[in-house]
């Protein structure tokens, strides 16, 4: 479903003298779509972003928005708005005054600036510290103050460079659901580069998973964790184990390996660790070739049968369950 | 226990404290007291009188050489802050590398591995009325007549002001600037903000700490100085620094005192003044 307000990648490059940190990547993402970035560090997922972004340059390929090449435009021009990793909110500046800093480059005059600017705080809640000072206030706050002076340049996509990376774990499952209440009520595209499986996993309507300065896999998030196509992709999104059989490599999540008599089943194991995990037990076995995988046991099943250490056991899956990996 | 750690704080902050009560305290101190003294032609004598201050007060000479020490001041300071905030601007947002920004700031530094006189002193055969730029000039036919200005007037000294203390305004600003989060020129930019928006609404503000640290040093230095002046001006100018000199050169060191003493609580009000706008402590 291509759309004209859509956002794509051609061919995008970017090249570092002699090293390339992205690698002709195209990918295509519909409007409205809350898509992930998701890599390892040095993977390129940030250039990419700051390509788009403007804040980097194009060595090849284009972007496009809406069905114009951006690729060379200034930052502001572009019709994509940024929410930087440390918030990069102007310290001098009241929260009302940050937010509403692109209004007042743009010569506005300060009544409408300082409505449009309480309009956007109201949307993230921020309305009680508009005359505070970034330094008054907590990582979380600060992060939402960024987003309103990012989403007052009413952007057609918003990207998101590592946001939740600052907040500790409790803040980061609130942020990541007010992120994601944000994006549907706004109905515009963000793009979210993160290095984190869970937080592109809970956000991402797509994710694209990029390694070595390409795109490994992309895709519908359910579809792309279901079944990963290389091992790099499996090991990643975490979840999966990869086991090397003689017709080589697949994927099983740990969750479809069931736990089978010795001697039954596709593989023969040794248990060498159970973890206790509150609704899950994880169970680590050792197979032939010097291999580990991980089964993941309701606790009514582990209890209902418990198992110890060193036990011999047989693993099985369901056909449909096993992805045959390319790499 | 308590007593012991009282003590060891006592004991590790003195010798600082000994040095500033040496060679800061006791000398103010002294001259204060000094300014009160009596003088003749041939002798002062101890005494607490306000005689040395009258005097000061009373004669339109003080307004006048005051009056100029402030346009010395003032004058310096601008060109100082222009060419300070361009040069560390440069160093700090247009040199990326990190091994050019140290070469370059050690390259401003040379010029301090010569004394403060040699560095003025060479101003003149370059400036004098056969001086190096008057004959280039007349030999390009841009004047006929060498310029008289150029040498032993206030031009030369303000021109060695900037030369000399320039370099006081670059340090502070680079400093502040490099601590300024690259990300947010890339926010400001984000913003729509053009490069000269961008300069005035955000680096701009948050170099004011440097500038004040750099207009403080300035001011101080260009305040409290009588050999530029003396040399540069080839005497024909006076500031506060010169009419103390000269009193001293007489013996007078009680009114000598007394204008020091004016002059120290001037430079003090007009740094008490200068603190108010800016609040220099978060970047010390």
């Amino acid at each position: 479903m291509r759309n004209e307000l859509d956002l794509e990648f051609v061919g995008l490059t970017k090249r570092y003298g002699g090293t390339i940190a992205v690698d002709e990547i195209s990918y295509h993402f519909a409007t409205g779509t809350y898509a992930c970035l998701l890599g390892p560090s040095g993977c390129g997922k940030s250039s990419t972003l700051r390509m788009v972004a403007g804040h980097e340059s194009v060595t090849a390929g284009a972007v496009l928005l809406a069905g114009r090449d951006i690729s060379h435009l200034p930052p502001a021009r572009r019709g994509t708005a940024m929410m930087f990793q440390s918030y990069a909110l102007f310290p001098h500046l009241s929260v009302t005054d940050n937010v509403a800093f692109s209004l007042k480059m743009k010569g506005i005059d300060p009544a409408e600036r300082a409505r449009r600017a309480g309009e956007m705080l109201d949307l993230v809640d921020m309305s009680d510290f508009a005359a505070r000072f970034p330094a008054q206030l907590s990582g979380g706050q600060q992060q939402r103050v960024a987003l309103a002076r990012a989403l007052i340049t009413e952007p057609q996509v918003l990207l998101l460079d590592e946001p939740l990376s600052a907040l500790d774990p409790f803040l980061r499952v609130r942020m990541r659901a007010e992120l994601k209440r944000l994006q549907r009520e706004l109905g515009i595209t963000f793009i979210h580069v993160t290095h984190g499986q869970d937080e592109a996993l809970a956000l991402a309507d797509e994710i694209v998973v990029m390694n070595n300065a390409r795109i490994e896999q992309a895709g519908r998030t359910r579809d792309v964790f279901d079944a990963p196509r290389t091992s790099f992709v499996a090991r990643f999104l975490g979840s999966h184990n990869v086991i090397k059989l003689p017709d080589g490599e697949i994927a099983v999540r740990s969750d479809a390996l069931k736990l089978r008599a010795p001697d039954s089943g596709q593989l023969q194991g040794r248990i060498t660790n159970i973890e206790y995990q509150g609704t899950h037990v994880a169970l680590t076995a050792a197979i032939a070739g010097d291999q580990d995988v991980t089964a993941l046991l309701s606790d009514v099943d582990f209890f209902g049968a418990p198992k110890d250490l060193g036990e011999a056991v047989g693993l099985d899956w369901d056909r449909q369950a096993a992805h045959p990996l390319t790499a | 226990m308590l007593s012991n750690r009282h003590l060891s704080g006592w004991v590790l902050a003195s010798p600082l404290a000994l040095v500033l009560v040496i060679f800061l305290v006791a000398p103010i101190v002294m001259i204060t007291v000094v300014s009160f003294w009596g003088a003749t032609e041939f002798s002062i004598y101890p005494a607490f009188q306000f005689d040395n201050y009258a005097f000061l007060f009373g004669s339109d000479v003080t307004y006048r050489v005051f009056l100029n020490t402030f346009k010395y001041a003032a004058i310096t300071w601008v060109f100082t802050l222009l060419i300070g905030f361009t040069v560390a601007y440069f160093l700090a947002f247009h040199v990326r590398s990190l091994k050019w920004q140290i070469a370059l700031f050690l390259l401003c530094t040379i010029p301090f591995w010569t004394s403060n006189i040699i560095r003025m002193i060479s101003w003149i055969p370059f400036l004098g009325r056969n001086g190096l730029a008057n004959s280039t000039l007349i030999s390009w036919g841009v004047i006929d007549e060498p310029l008289e200005w150029l040498l032993f007037s206030d031009f030369s000294v303000i021109l060695a002001f900037v030369h000399l203390y320039t370099l006081f305004m670059v340090v502070p600003i680079f400093n502040t600037m490099m601590r300024i989060d690259k990300s947010l020129i890339e926010a400001a930019a984000d913003a729509g903000a053009s490069g000269w928006q961008t300069l005035w609404h955000v680096i701009i503000p948050l170099t004011k700490p440097g500038i004040m640290i750099g207009t403080i040093f300035v001011v101080t230095l260009v305040m409290g100085d009588f050999i530029t002046v003396r040399f540069m001006s080839g005497s024909q100018s006076a500031n506060v620094g010169r009419m103390i000199q000269n009193d001293i050169g007489l013996l007078q060191y009680p009114s000598a005192s007394a204008t020091a003493v004016v002059l120290l609580i001037t430079v003090l009000m007009i740094i008490g003044i200068l603190l108010r706008f800016v609040d220099i402590r978060k970047e010390l």
